[in-house]
């Protein structure tokens, strides 16, 4: 006797469904952020966009970066790596130092509150290789005695590496700190030539 | 979305002896784009299956009511699988079409979906004893049938 239970279980989405679905969700669904993971000398990190551009890249790290972005940005994700080619080519190019800016879009419309928006728009705008300090920042911002909520601000940068929070340190020339981790800081800041081999 | 890793595979399956092959796919898409779209609205994440079924039921409904409206040169709803899993399969799932609603409804819950027998009660609004005496009832009955 054929197994009834058997056959009834069998079966899965026809080719291409996954895809398709991706495709529309981006196009129709509004608030779809979609989301890629992308190699890098930090190992695997975690790119998210909405249509407006980047809005989060997240550093490889002990919990689950998905689950994450699923709970701080919205649970509206799709992981759609083709939405994601253009940063992925553009981070690589910066890692291999093909690169000195990014022309990716940025999506700042998820970052709460209008003084982070303005620190966040002032670091976009460091070049490549050269820093300021954290009361430097702060001014752009419109806040010259703002260095420490300018310090808070870039701390919660969602999109670090490619809004550069890590070319602000201190005046003294330390520097500073770094949510994704001090060594991190320091690897950027050597890949783009502010620290010698040696550090 | 991991739901799509997770369950898209159960839900194209309940769809396609919901409406068929040629349109479950379409009615697929259209429930997970409507899961996307009220997902930050959905409290309990636990019973995600049985949400996504929900869902996919309304599709199927709103499927038929088209088809309903649509003119269909035989009269019939379209029961010529374009893609059947295989062609003694397909017999089978002409078999589970032709169950009374019931018995179909929590076959297809149980095994196209694999639910628990108490996830079919809550979907069907039954007791769990009844969501069992369906289940066994549609099974003897294809068992018959498909042998």
């Amino acid at each position: 006797m054929r197994d009834v239970e058997r056959a009834l279980r069998g079966g899965s989405m026809p080719e291409g469904a996954v895809e398709r679905f991706v495709e529309r969700a981006w196009n129709e669904v509004d608030g779809v952020v979609a989301y890629a993971g992308v190699d890098s000398p930090f190992g695997r990190l975690i790119v998210a966009a909405t249509r407006r551009g980047i809005v989060c890249l997240a550093y490889p790290g002990e919990a689950d970066a998905v689950q994450e972005l699923a709970e701080r940005l919205t649970p509206r994700l799709v992981e759609a790596p083709e939405r994601l080619d253009e940063a992925r080519r553009e981070l690589d190019d910066y890692f291999e130092g093909r690169r000195d800016r990014f022309d990716l879009a940025v999506d700042l419309s998820l970052v709460r509150g209008e003084f982070t928006r303005k620190v966040l728009r002032a670091t976009s705008r460091i070049p490549f290789g050269r820093t300021l300090t954290y009361t430097e920042v702060a001014t752009k911002a419109g806040s010259p005695r703002g260095s420490r909520a300018a310090g808070n601000a870039l701390g919660s940068n969602p999109i670090p590496i490619v809004v550069p929070c890590h070319r602000v340190i201190h005046a003294s020339g330390g520097l500073g700190g770094y949510t994704g981790g001090l060594d991190r800081k320091e690897f950027l800041l050597r890949l783009e030539g502010v620290l010698g081999e040696t550090g | 979305m991991d739901v799509l890793e997770e369950h898209g595979d159960m839900v194209y399956r309940y769809l396609r002896v919901a409406v068929g092959p040629e349109d479950a796919e379409d009615c697929l898409q259209e429930t997970l784009l409507s899961a996307l779209r009220a997902y930050p609205d959905l409290a309990d994440a636990r019973n995600l299956r049985g949400w996504l079924l929900t869902i996919a039921k309304r599709k199927a409904l709103d499927e038929h009511r088209a088809r309903g409206r649509r003119p269909s040169p035989s009269g019939r709803l379209p029961e010529a699988a374009i893609d059947p899993p295989t062609e003694a399969e397909d017999g089978l799932w002409r078999a589970v079409r032709e169950l009374p609603p019931k018995q179909r409804e929590a076959v297809v819950y149980r095994f196209v979906c694999d639910l628990a027998h108490r996830e079919i009660a809550e979907l069907m609004s039954s007791t769990e004893a009844a969501a069992r005496r369906n289940v066994h009832e549609g099974l003897r009955a294809l068992r018959e049938v498909w042998r």
